[in-house]
């Protein structure tokens, strides 16, 4: 969904229309893979969705068209699909806030410098190889009431005696953040790295100051890399559920939908509630994000 | 400049002993220059030669390492180029992609608040009669449509000083010509001081009320074009801007008009007014088109400089003119340019002919060139893509 919706954003060339086999063939390996892997599983989680409980069988279901279990799941979880929605805008902001200057100073500043642009850029990159559930679980242990981190905020009295950081919304945000940054920094890097200084020398030249030649010049012709940054890292962070799992920064307050899910799944073995609810999450998330590619495909944000 | 307002008319710039070094190598050596207001100035050089280097620091876009630039009498140097009454027409443009034509032009009014953007962004696109294209995006437009829209992105502000950067370097021959005249006509009609940055000598020479030649971040020499082309004063000049037939010797005798100059045993004369120095080994030179090739000993004549025999071994056929090269013992080879009088050229290849040219014609140098006879030029883009050490 996320690959149709950046595909979308992007201009779309005139191939030369020529019949050719050699690209049929190319193309099965990926035509196999997304039907075995997308299309199979899609419907079959449709079909899911729908099912009731068997009336013979405890634990068992039967298939059936029950679209009521759709209305029940946002009913009861609204509060959960809320604060997913809240929580993942939040990471996103603040992965642009961050990885905006960031990339700025790898992708322009730093092209006088090669070796200060490729050690950074491998800094950026480097959290990917650990694993993010054991970087998940490291940052709940900094984060933890035994952690300096708790101990000198307490000390300074930010923080009262009773407070926690883990397990609040918090955490969670901050967790989202961390993680999705590299992914919000790449493309804002890529778009920053071709951004041709001549075009901000003329925005200057034209009596623009630096805050005017920024929000007229260097963010409309970087918005290819806000959207898909924020693409990269809004949809993912929507459904995300080890940050907000309790195991992980998470807590009773700060539950997101893919906790639902997963425990409708795993620990309620309640398949259609959980096979709805991911249904609804993906139709909410395709939703915000065609509206957004639309809207900042088509406006040019004058 | 204060917002909302327009310049009344053009700034002079000065430049005072400016000096701008990079990492590596310095690019303006040492330039002082007054540009008068309302005039059309031009920076003359080859690639490499410290002209765009000065463009921009008039812009502010590069800070001189020392000096000082004055603007209508005013020190900007410590100013942002934001803050300058100046506007450029970048050599590459920078239209702004994201924006349409219309928006790119009416950038800077926005920026310094001016009443009705939009109305007088018109007017400078009709300017340069392009306001039916006002709603396309810069990359839908031709080469020259871009140039003519930057042209008037910069123009429609009114700056008191407009800085053009090769502008004209993408564009046909016959769409530069017609941009040169559509760039006097614009200059004149709005009275600002244009400084113009071209490697094209005979564009400089054309538009320029003023022209500064430009060698290794200095200026060579200044002045009005007839008076640079009349009596250059160094062989850079000799050979950058035209052709030249040079020739080095010993001044053998000096009159209170004329120097006498031995090149090989053979005298040449030269007025002592348009000679720069007077003794020594110097460099003395005639324009191509200022000698007159005959087949007959013309026999020594007062007022006249005669050189021959010698042997023509290229002939080629320009149109207006015939290009004679003649090879001349011991003086090297040397140009001329003939009139077409008549159809064909007047002498073949292999042919014995003779140059004279009025002693009023020629020039003397303040430097000395180091190889006789005539360097070979098709135009100016063959020397500015040069090496500056090889053409002197």
């Amino acid at each position: 969904m996320a690959i149709a919706a950046l595909a979308g954003s992007t201009v779309t060339q005139e191939a030369p229309r020529k019949k050719s086999r050699i690209a049929l063939i190319l193309l099965l390996p990926g035509i196999f893979y997304l039907v075995l892997f997308f299309i199979v599983p899609f419907v079959s989680l449709v079909i899911t969705s729908l099912q009731v409980p068997s009336a013979t069988n405890f634990g068992q279901f039967d298939t059936a068209f029950n679209w009521q279990t759709y209305v029940d799941v946002v009913g009861q979880y609204g509060t959960q699909i809320l604060r997913s929605f809240f929580f993942a805008l939040l990471a996103t902001v603040f992965a642009l806030l961050f990885s905006y200057p960031l990339a700025y100073f790898i992708g322009v500043k730093a092209r006088r410098w090669p070796l200060l642009q490729g050690l950074m850029l491998v800094l950026v990159i480097a959290p990917f190889f650990i694993s993010f559930l054991l970087r998940t679980l490291a940052w709940k242990q900094i984060l933890s009431d035994e952690g300096f981190v708790v101990s000198a905020l307490k000390a300074l009295s930010v923080l009262g005696p009773q407070d926690h950081i883990t397990g609040t919304p918090v955490a969670v945000v901050f967790g989202l953040t961390y993680n999705f940054i590299p992914f919000m920094c790449l493309p804002l890097y890529t778009t920053l790295e071709r951004l041709d200084v001549r075009y901000l020398e003329a925005s200057n030249d034209l009596y623009a100051g630096p805050f005017a030649t920024f929000r007229k010049v260097t963010i409309p012709l970087s918005l290819p890399g806000i959207v898909s940054g924020t693409l990269l890292t809004f949809i993912p962070a929507a459904g995300d559920y080890v940050n907000a799992s309790s195991e992980f920064l998470g807590g009773s307050s700060s539950t997101m939908m893919g906790n639902v899910i997963q425990s409708n799944f795993l620990v309620q073995l309640n398949y259609p509630a959980a096979a709805a609810l991911s249904i609804f999450l993906r139709a909410i998330i395709l939703i915000i994000v065609s509206a957004y590619v639309k809207r900042s495909g088509t406006d040019d944000l004058l | 400049m204060v917002a909302g307002s327009f310049a009344e008319s053009g700034a002079d710039l000065e430049l005072v002993g400016i000096h701008k070094r990079f990492p590596g190598f310095t690019a303006i050596e040492e330039l002082s220059l007054k540009v008068p207001a309302g005039s059309f100035f031009a920076l003359l050089g080859p690639s490499g030669c410290g002209k765009t280097t000065t463009l921009r620091l008039v812009a502010g876009l590069e800070e001189p390492t020392s000096g000082q630039v004055l603007i209508g009498g005013k020190d900007v140097t410590g100013m942002k180029p934001f803050q300058r009454p100046v506007n450029t027409v970048f050599q590459s443009y920078a239209l702004f992609p994201h924006m349409t034509v219309i928006e790119n032009v009416a950038f800077g009014l926005r920026r310094r608040k001016v009443d009705d953007p939009v109305a007088k962004a018109h007017e400078a696109l009709r300017l340069v009669e392009l306001d039916h294209l006002a709603a396309r995006k810069p990359l839908q437009l031709s080469g020259g449509q871009q140039q003519r829209v930057a042209l008037a992105r910069a123009v429609v502000n009114r700056p008191a000083l407009l800085l053009l950067d090769e502008p004209l370097g993408a564009l046909d021959l016959k769409l530069r010509r017609q941009m040169q005249l559509e760039l006097k006509t614009i200059q004149t009609e709005v009275g600002l001081t244009f400084v113009h940055v071209t490697h094209d000598q005979e564009e400089a020479m054309t538009m320029a009320d003023t022209v500064a030649v430009m060698n290794k971040g200095a200026i060579e020499q200044m002045g009005a074009p007839e008076e640079l082309y009349e009596l250059p004063t160094t062989v850079f000049v000799a050979n950058f801007l035209g052709q030249s037939n040079l020739f080095t010797g010993p001044v053998v005798e000096s009159t209170g008009d004329t120097i006498a100059v031995d090149i090989a045993g053979t005298r040449i004369v030269v007025p002592t007014a348009r000679a720069q120095r007077h003794s020594g080994i110097v460099t003395v030179g005639v324009r191509p088109e200022k000698l007159s090739l005959v087949t007959e000993d013309p026999g020594p004549a007062a007022g006249l400089n005669v050189i021959g025999p010698g042997r023509v071994v290229d002939v080629s056929f320009s149109g207006v003119s015939t290009q004679y090269i003649v090879e001349v013992p011991r003086l090297g080879t040397m140009v001329c340019f003939a009139q077409n009088m008549v159809f064909g050229p007047v002498v073949d290849v292999g042919a014995s002919v003779w140059l004279s040219w009025k002693v009023d014609h020629g020039f003397g140098l303040d430097d000395v060139a180091e190889q006789a006879g005539a360097v070979q030029v098709g135009s100016a883009q063959d020397i500015a893509a040069l090496d500056p050490e090889a053409v002197l």
